[in-house]
């Protein structure tokens, strides 16, 4: 293990918080007032600090290829931040090759969404305000990353969380907007509390919060023995906060209300960084997970239940976002899928794809709701292709990647998923199933988001069609980008069998993963592996080339499933409600919270806090009250007493002077 | 056996004790003012005398200072007088309890 230190990391994590204290603070002063600020002026600052990031991220990562170790890491050592007891926290940061690869989505997307902001935000007021919370999230997000030890970890999981709140909340001045930022908030609180109370046993029982030693003693088989009593307990309760973070079941139900921010903050947010903070903790503290198999499983049942779940829910959405959002729970739930059956590597790979072609596919929504002059709800929508021809198309390259069509980078990513849902000896079959079931749904809600909004009969109003315009260059720019990206990306991770047929290509991702996330070896080995993969992957292809078509060409015409199937009216309202989660939600744990508080606001507080505040308020008045006769306003009443007080201290100096 | 020291340290003990009666009981400003004259020159005998018996100079340097002060403080206090007479109507200490809690 090797690492070099450098003032890189540190930089890069300093960039967007300048970003921020010039929006923030210096334009605002200049301007005099947030909503002041134009919008070229903030986004402009915004973005060139982001941009430097990236930049600086590009070069780590350049040295990174460079450096001849086995494991390279740049790190920073910034001040010791925290030291007492045994508990030494250092401000320390440290990029190697998995945090590399996060490093660059973070800045590199968030770059192309500061862009695309600067366009969409345009006619916003306060865009001063927004750009500021960008630039801050990206900030948490480098340092949730780059973060050596779980304490900062654990700072940039706050930090997003709040600048999530933020932002799903910037209109705030709509109930429901801000409603839903404090759900999201209050919901994140919950997971993490398990975050908390994992990162507390760990440190009980390894002594050390640093994220290299953690992974360095548990090599130690003495240290391994002596921790596998708890292990499953720790592993748990990380995996509890990585279910607030990234929306997995129960706490998913803050995602979808996550939506009514700014579609650019839903692309950055939640779908390309912050919610699959949960899965890079994970494969980060991989060697922790491993030593638990009990807990493993629970994170592949609740992945691939989730997946299917949150999938079923997006079929009968009829907002945009709304399938987009179920569609992220339900992609999320692929990626701890992969992390519970022990293929690490591929969760970081499809966390890779999905924050292209979800970053794209929402960015494209946000194009779509721009033009149609803040619509969301497709069924208000329809026959787009011809207004939209850039959206269309890069759109359409978004939702051939998530929907697994081969060769776009859904395909690798998710085939893999599957492939190690099965292959691996933590697989099993009901994993692979539910795996197969979901892929097949996401094709399915895809094709029909997809039609619903570009092909089929105008459904829009005449004063929305009126002003449909394609979006500006600067709003197109990011998405073709990204498209390419969506298309291509794949590559970086193309299965053996595919590899060998285009001439001995490797598998480059594993290849740079190996030395921080080891791959977990295959049990099949020769022909019986490419066997297996190529039933999997021509079955999952075929699986979802039709599953897409179907939903583009079953929903031309028709807006729901009941339109279709007369007999599942039933089940599609209970998909419309989303299982009633919300519902079951408020009647038990809500209610039971809010009756507990105002309990406890009847007695507690009423009875005890105010009791014994406004007691204490008339006791003094009571005293006050019978010492009043003695302010006579008598000068020499107050005399005498000076000279009864003078005796009396002459008194008391005799006698102790005698 | 009662000594010429003893004797005129008791003097200015009466002396004090009269004007200490005089500030504590009487209602007229004036005769307050000139009770604390009283304690002032009281306490300048019981000076002086001490001094003389313990030969030495300090007590009488001390009297001068207390002379000047209570001069100071008479003009102070004769000012306060009158505009409590102003504002008043009347010098009796009684009617000036403003301050009364």
């Amino acid at each position: 293990m090797e690492s070099v230190y450098s003032y890189l990391p540190a930089l890069i994590l300093i960039s967007p918080l300048v970003g921020f204290f010039i929006n923030g603070v210096v334009l605002p002063l200049k301007y005099k007032g947030y909503a002041k600020t134009p919008a070229n002026v903030a986004g402009g600052v915004a973005t060139l600090f982001i941009f430097l990031s990236f930049l600086m991220g590009l070069k780590v990562f350049s040295s990174l290829q460079g450096m001849n170790s086995s494991a390279p890491a740049i790190m920073s050592y910034c001040f010791e931040w925290f030291n007492f007891g045994g508990l030494n926290i250092p401000f320390e940061l440290r990029i190697d090759k998995l945090s590399g690869i996060l490093v660059l989505i973070i800045t590199g997307i968030g770059t192309l969404i500061h862009v695309y902001s600067t366009s969409y935000m345009h006619d916003e007021e306060c865009v001063g305000r927004y750009f500021s919370y960008l630039n801050l999230f990206c900030f948490n997000m480098l340092l949730l990353v780059m973060g050596n030890n779980l304490p900062l970890l654990f700072f940039g999981w706050e930090g997003v969380g709040l600048c999530s709140y933020l932002l799903i909340g910037f209109w705030y001045t709509e109930t429901e907007k801000a409603n839903a930022g404090k759900k999201a908030f209050v919901v994140n609180r919950v997971g993490d509390l398990g975050f908390l109370i994992g990162m507390f046993l760990l440190f009980r029982e390894l002594g050390t919060l640093t994220l290299t030693d953690i992974n360095l003693l548990l090599q130690d088989a003495q240290v391994v023995a002596k921790i596998m009593p708890s292990v499953t307990l720790i592993c748990v309760s990380l995996f509890v906060g990585a279910t607030g973070k990234s929306a997995q079941m129960p706490l998913y139900v803050w995602l979808p209300d996550a939506m009514s921010g700014p579609t650019p903050v839903s692309a950055l947010i939640h779908a390309a960084t912050m919610v699959t903070a949960g899965v890079y903790m994970i494969a980060r503290l991989h060697p922790l997970f491993s030593l638990s198999e009990t807990a493993l499983t629970l994170v592949a049942h609740v992945g691939a239940f989730t997946a299917l779940f949150a999938g079923s829910i997006a079929i009968a959405q009829s907002d945009i976002k709304k399938v987009l959002a179920y569609s992220t729970v339900s992609q999320l739930g692929f990626m701890f899928l992969a992390c519970g059956v022990g293929a690490y590597q591929t969760a970081v790979f499809h966390l890779m794809t999905h924050a292209f072609f979800k970053a794209l596919l929402f960015l494209g929504s946000g194009s779509v709701i721009h033009a149609c002059s803040g619509e969301q709800d497709m069924t208000k929508m329809g026959g787009l292709k011809k207004y939209l021809p850039h959206t269309h198309f890069t759109m359409l390259i978004g939702s051939l990647a998530i929907s697994g069509i081969p060769f776009f980078s859904g395909f690798f990513s998710k085939d893999e998923i599957l492939y190690s849902a099965i292959a691996l000896p933590n697989g099993y079959s009901l994993l692979f199933i539910v795996g197969v079931l979901t892929a097949a749904l996401t094709a399915f809600y895809t094709g029909r988001m997809m039609s619903l909004t570009f092909y089929g009969k105008e459904r829009m109003s005449h004063d929305v069609k009126h002003h449909l315009h394609e979006s500006p260059f600067l709003m197109t720019f990011p998405l073709y980008v990204l498209a390419a990206l969506a298309a291509f990306g794949g590559f970086l991770g193309v299965p053996h069998l595919l590899g060998n047929f285009l001439g001995h290509m490797p598998h480059y991702l594993a290849t740079w993963l190996d030395p921080v996330v080891p791959m977990k070896e295959l049990p099949l080995v020769g022909i019986k592996l490419l066997l297996h993969e190529a039933v999997v992957m021509i079955g999952s292809s075929i699986i979802a080339i039709v599953s897409f078509g179907l939903g583009i060409k079953l929903f031309k015409s028709h807006l729901y499933l009941t339109d279709m199937l007369k007999g599942i009216k039933g089940f599609h309202v209970v998909l419309e409600n989303k299982y009633f989660v919300d519902e079951f939600y408020d009647k038990t744990v809500i209610r039971f919270v809010k009756k507990l508080s105002e309990l406890s606001a009847a007695i507690i507080d009423k009875l005890v806090i105010d009791g014994a505040v406004n007691g204490l308020g008339n006791g003094v008045r009571k005293v006050g009250s019978s010492l009043r006769i003695l302010q006579t306003g008598d000068i020499q009443t107050y005399g005498l007493m000076m000279l009864f007080g003078l005796l009396a201290l002459t008194a008391l100096i005799l006698k102790i002077l005698m | 056996m009662l000594t010429n020291e003893m004797l005129i340290q008791l003097l200015a003990a009466f002396l004090f004790s009269v004007g200490l009666l005089v500030v504590l009981l009487r209602r007229d400003t004036i005769m307050v003012l000139m009770g604390i004259e009283l304690l002032l020159n009281s306490a300048n005998l019981s000076l002086v005398a001490f001094s003389k018996s313990a030969m030495m100079i300090d007590g009488q340097m001390q009297v001068f200072f207390v002379i000047t002060i209570a001069a100071a403080e008479s003009a102070i206090g004769l000012s306060i007088l009158v505009n409590l007479y102003r504002n008043f109507g009347s010098i009796k200490t009684q009617n000036a309890t403003t301050l009364r809690g």
